[in-house]
């Protein structure tokens, strides 16, 4: 039977009573009344020091008695049918222990440059190489197509072969999603031209690649029936599940290892190709094969964020309502799918007419992969743009044209009126492009959106034992965000021990079952487990303690240090005493994510970015100078950990908004920059200070109240920037990435 | 990568020696040798590391007043040393601008000056374009957003990489060039190739000989100079457009001016309607907006570096301004 707690729940201090069931194996949810030790705090990662160190080993530096080296083959056409595989050469080298071919059938379609063709493992990473370059492989070459506008033409060539795919692939432009629903595009249309004031706009956006710092890349080890994969991946238990899939093997039987891990960003969740290819050559040669795809690799053939042409229509009141909103989309994923941009414009802002249409575009090139936010950067970039441009129009500050349009979001609101002030947004002159000189400074803001999302099922185990330390386990991988130091951080809180006290072991299927790290779900998903299951180990704890002061358990509390004392502190114990008396030395305790408390209907997480930018007018170039952020993510667990994420998705941004851009050669379809000096990415020198701002958003919804960030914070930023390029040129950059060409072009200066 | 033999020799003497071997190739700090290298563009069967030949390590006035430069000086050492940033300003700052420190602290101006190109489909085996003994320009109706803006038409559209070349150019700069039996002397200008002379090589160096002296004329101390880089990015990018200026002044008067743009052409591209725009000029904003503009005139550019003509007008109004002291911004 659940018991009923009383909940204050609210934004910051602003809090209201809630009444809300709690299971009652559950503690009381921290709720905004609770000031706690470590949550909310700013706890330095507690494993900080290995990877400085280089103490930490990741997939990278996994050697396995017998490892052999895997390469892969890949396709140098963006379009052609594989004819002929002649890899006779390659099998007499000596050290060459298994050849295998994508696909048995010959022959068979590659569709974009960088497809894998063949794969083979050698004794070592050279020999792999020199086979590798003995393999002859014959193509019939095809036309492609791999630029988004010509694939839209109604001549271009067809990226899948009508006669031989699924339905909806018979075409380049696959059929738009439509939201909210068929058949309203003329009601809105209606809608947007008897507005007092309509505008509408065409952006652009670039394919932006993941370069997380450690490639895509496995070790996969049979032994026997049984599969161990050593991975670089942010979803331990989605590989397992894959690759059981895949090779028709019950999940049991196969383990996935994932200690460290250099970064992913989305392109590392699913097992994808290579790893189906590591495990048949680590089965065929019967030895241990490692297999990390080079940077060029992983440019190629690992995901990214496709494209967009984003046509984006509002329309207001002239009291500055908006009264509808409107969004085409096309955008290129490769051959995959998941270009749609739509998320900011239906869900930021109040409008009563809401109408986005997406198409995803095929082209012969690497298939997407969700990316930190999928759509959302690209869309804000368009869509908060648009909205500015209405404020202008309307001859209101665009801040104050969103506080109207978005009143229902009352976390928003509290939002605004932090950043506003953080900023010194009233200090800023309202006119765009007032500034004298040939450099010109800006400021402008732009809305984030996302959605909370966890999956229940999660489950940790903990155990103490009778000298007193702690363990935790947790299948969970660590993407980078961090994830031990929380998990830590609440257990240290729960026993009032200290984080660093908390042994923590993660990154292993054998462990419990824990989120993917997609989604921002991960502090979501997995922090009430974790608190879960150290309040039952508490409570064990409590009875022992009680059963040797010989009082009744509700008499004995447990207080900072870890000591045992009864309410009237007339008898205390320390932690050592205590556990020293576990029964067989050790006890362990489970807990389990489980669905939300109650329907808190807060189902999206907002935030804001502002920023202030130089533009120099002559030569195009744009500096940011600082930007402030505002985020919301349910309870904050460890402040400085989400400062980091949204230093990251900030840092990440302007590298989006200047800088990353996969260039296909539009004569071969080939990539020209597959690598980090000419695909360029934003360094040091190019981050401003970043201030940041996080709200204590309460809701009591589960046991520690956490929700995800990471997304959230890369979303807005090229459109803040964006903005306030506007603002102190008063010229819209409907490009990105914002290059000097770009900015030029805008100018009209080329 | 393929095998190859590791020769360190001990003397310049021996360098050549060992650079006999046929497809022996020098190596100073191996930063773009060993890109090449791993990109299976080039597999040389030996290489003969100089970098740590003290021979080719010094900077110093001869006994005429020219300044002389060892090859084997890292960018690191030139950004750094009292005398070229008082007397040969450009050069230093050329050199403190090239990629990160890490870089500039292997990288020697030897191995810079005879770099290889940057060009992406240069710098890619998967194309084999006419630089590589192709049939082809892929940049001319491709990607050509970095390339050349001027000489672009001769089958190859690089834009010759070295920052200190530019430099070096407006400070009148000679090379002494050896094969170990013979020296040769050559003005900086002469040292680069056109892809009209030759599309395959950037310089005229032959297979056996090696920069050992770079030469800084003693008439240069009475020029100012100002490199300047416009980058993409802040953190170790190559220059969108670079220029190098020196200038003779009599008071506000130019009396000689040697202007060079990076990224423009391909060979470092010294801009005598910019230089002849300046002379005999009084030295103030308006003049030098209108060298900038000469300087441009007969720009060219290919489908997607338009942008380049706008930034160098920029730039090199900027550092005619910077060299004689004069405020651009105002
Ligand atoms: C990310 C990045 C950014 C960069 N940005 C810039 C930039 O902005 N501007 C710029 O100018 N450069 C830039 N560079 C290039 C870098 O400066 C050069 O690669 C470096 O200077 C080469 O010098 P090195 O001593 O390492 O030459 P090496 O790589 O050792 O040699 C290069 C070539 O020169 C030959 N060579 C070396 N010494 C001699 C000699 N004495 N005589 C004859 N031949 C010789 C070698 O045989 C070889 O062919 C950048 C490089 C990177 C990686
Ligand atoms: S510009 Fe020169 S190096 Fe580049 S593709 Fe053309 S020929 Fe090759």
């Amino acid at each position: 039977m659940p018991r009923k707690e009383k909940l204050f729940v609210g934004i910051n201090k602003d809090l209201e009573e809630i009444t809300v069931p709690i299971p009652d194996a559950d503690p009381k949810p921290w709720d905004g009344k609770d000031e706690l030790k470590y949550i909310g705090k700013k706890v330095p990662r507690i494993d900080g020091t290995y990877k400085t160190t280089g103490r930490a080993k990741y997939t990278f530096d996994i050697k396995v008695p017998g490892m052999i080296y895997g390469k892969i083959i890949r396709s140098p056409y963006p379009a052609a049918m594989v004819t002929k595989i002649d890899s006779s050469q390659a099998e007499k080298l000596p050290g060459v222990r298994s050849i295998i071919r994508v696909k048995d059938e010959l022959p068979f379609p590659v569709r974009f440059a960088g497809q894998e063709v063949v794969a083979l493992a050698a004794d070592t990473e050279h020999l792999a190489q020199e086979a590798a370059d003995l393999v002859k492989i014959e193509y019939d070459q095809k036309p492609f197509v791999v630029d988004l506008d010509e694939a839209m033409k109604e001549n271009a060539p067809l990226v899948f072969d009508p006669k031989d795919e699924e339905k909806d692939k018979v075409k380049n432009v696959r059929d738009a999603r439509i939201y909210p629903k068929d058949g309203k595009s003329e009601e809105i249309d209606a809608v947007l031209n008897s507005s007092d004031h309509k505008i509408e706009a065409t952006y652009r956006t670039q394919v932006q690649t993941h370069c997380p710092m450690e490639t895509h890349g496995v070790v996969a080890k049979w032994n026997d029936e049984k599969l161990t994969i050593w991975a670089s991946t942010q979803g331990t238990f989605m590989v397992r599940n894959q690759v059981a899939d895949h090779f028709n093997i019950p999940k049991s039987d196969i383990r996935v290892i994932t200690k460290f891990m250099g970064g992913g960003f989305g392109s590392k969740l699913k097992a994808d190709t290579y790893t189906m290819l590591a495990v048949k050559l680590a089965r065929e040669a019967k030895k241990p094969v490692r297999l990390m795809l080079s940077r060029k690799e992983d440019h190629l053939s690992t995901g990214n964020r496709p494209n967009s042409l984003q046509t984006v229509t509002v329309g207001a009141t002239k009291e500055g309502k908006i009264t509808g909103i409107k969004l085409k989309s096309f955008g290129t994923a490769g051959i995959g799918r998941g270009a749609g941009t739509g998320g900011p414009a239906r869900f930021i802002y109040d409008a009563e007419k809401i109408y986005t249409e997406e198409s995803d575009v095929y082209t012969n090139a690497g298939p997407s992969a969700p990316f930190r936010a999928p759509g959302h950067p690209q869309g804000a970039f368009a869509f908060e743009q648009t909205i500015d441009d209405m404020a202008y129009k309307i001859g209101m500050d665009p801040l104050e044209f969103r506080i109207k349009n978005s009143e229902s979001d009352k976390v928003r609101q509290a939002e605004y009126k932090i950043g506003a002030e953080k900023f010194g947004w009233l200090k800023r002159n309202p006119k765009p492009g007032a500034e004298k000189g040939v450099i010109k400074t800006g400021a402008g803001l732009a809305n984030s959106l996302w959605y909370y999302i966890y999956s229940p099922g999660s489950h940790v185990s903990l155990r103490v034992n009778d000298d007193g330390s702690v363990q935790l386990r947790s299948g969970v991988q660590d993407i980078g965000g961090g994830i031990v130091t929380p998990m830590a951080m609440i257990i240290a809180e729960e026993l009032c021990l200290k984080p660093t006290d908390i042994k923590i072991t993660i990154g292993d299927t054998e462990f419990g079952l824990a989120p993917t790290s997609g989604g921002s779900q991960t502090t979501a998903g997995l922090t009430p487990a974790v608190r879960n299951a150290a309040y039952s180990a508490k409570q064990r704890l409590l009875k022992i303690a009680a059963g040797l002061m010989e009082v009744d358990m509700k008499e004995v509390k447990l207080s900072d240090g870890g000591t045992f004392s009864t309410i009237d502190s007339k008898k205390q114990m320390i932690w050592k005493e205590v556990t020293a008396e576990i029964p067989e030395g050790q006890f362990s305790v489970t807990g389990e994510r489980m669905e939300d408390y109650y329907e808190t209907k807060r189902w999206k997480i907002s935030g804001v970015q502002f920023a202030e930018v130089k533009v120099d007018t002559e030569t195009g170039s744009i500096k940011v100078k600082r930007m402030v952020a505002i985020h919301d993510c349910g309870r904050p667990m460890d402040r400085l950990t989400i400062e980091s994420q949204i230093n990251g998705g900030i840092i990440q941004g302007i590298s989006f908004a200047f800088y990353e851009n996969r260039i296909l050669d539009r004569n071969t379809g080939v990539m020209v920059n597959p690598n980090l000096e000419q695909y360029k990415i934003a360094g040091a020198r190019d981050v401003p200070p970043i201030e940041s701002h996080i709200i204590d958003l309460n809701l009591g919804q589960s046991s520690t109240g956490a929700i995800g960030v990471g997304e959230p914070a890369t979303i807005p930023t090229a459109a803040a920037i964006a903005n306030a390029v506007y603002h102190a040129i008063g010229v819209r950059i409907r490009e990105m990435p914002m290059t000097p060409s770009v900015v030029l072009k805008a100018l009209n200066k080329v | 990568m393929k095998n190859f033999e590791y020769a360190v020799p001990d003397s310049i003497d021996k360098t050549f020696e060992y650079l006999k071997s046929s497809k022996a190739i020098l190596k100073a700090g191996g930063i773009d040798l060993l890109d090449m290298m791993k990109e299976q563009l080039i597999s040389p069967d030996r290489l003969v590391n100089i970098r740590e030949l003290e021979e080719l390590k010094f900077l110093k006035e001869d006994t005429n007043g020219a300044f002389l430069i060892g090859p084997g000086q890292t960018l690191s050492e030139l950004a750094e040393d009292q005398t070229i940033n008082k007397s040969y300003k450009a050069l230093a700052q050329a050199a403190g601008g090239v990629a990160s420190v890490q870089i500039r602290n292997s990288a020697t101006l030897g191995g810079n000056l005879c770099q290889r190109p940057r060009c992406w489909y240069f710098r890619s085996a998967d194309f084999h374009c006419s630089r590589k003994g192709g049939d082809t320009c892929f940049a001319l109706d491709g990607e050509n957003q970095y390339h050349a803006i001027f000489d672009n038409t001769d089958g190859c559209a690089i834009v010759h990489p070295s920052a200190t070349a530019v430099a070096l150019i407006a400070l009148n700069a000679k090379l002494i060039i050896s094969n170990g039996e013979k020296d040769r002397e050559v003005s900086i200008e002469e040292f680069f190739v056109t892809p009209a002379n030759d599309i395959e090589r950037e310089n005229i160096l032959n297979k056996n000989e090696m920069i050992i002296t770079i030469i800084i004329p003693a008439d240069i101390k009475d020029y100012l100079s100002y490199y300047h880089k416009q980058k993409e990015k802040q953190t170790f990018d190559w220059p969108l457009a670079d220029v190098a200026v020196a200038l003779r002044m009599e008071g506000d008067r130019c009396q000689d001016a040697r202007i060079v743009l990076g990224s423009a052409a391909p060979v470092p591209f010294r801009s005598k309607s910019a230089e002849q725009a300046l002379v005999n000029q009084n030295i103030n904003k308006d003049t030098a907006i209108k060298a900038a503009e000469a300087a441009l005139i007969k720009a060219e550019p290919l489908t997607l570096n338009e942008y380049k003509v706008p930034l160098f007008k920029t730039i090199i109004y900027r550092t005619i301004c910077h060299t004689v002291g004069i405020d651009p911004m105002n």
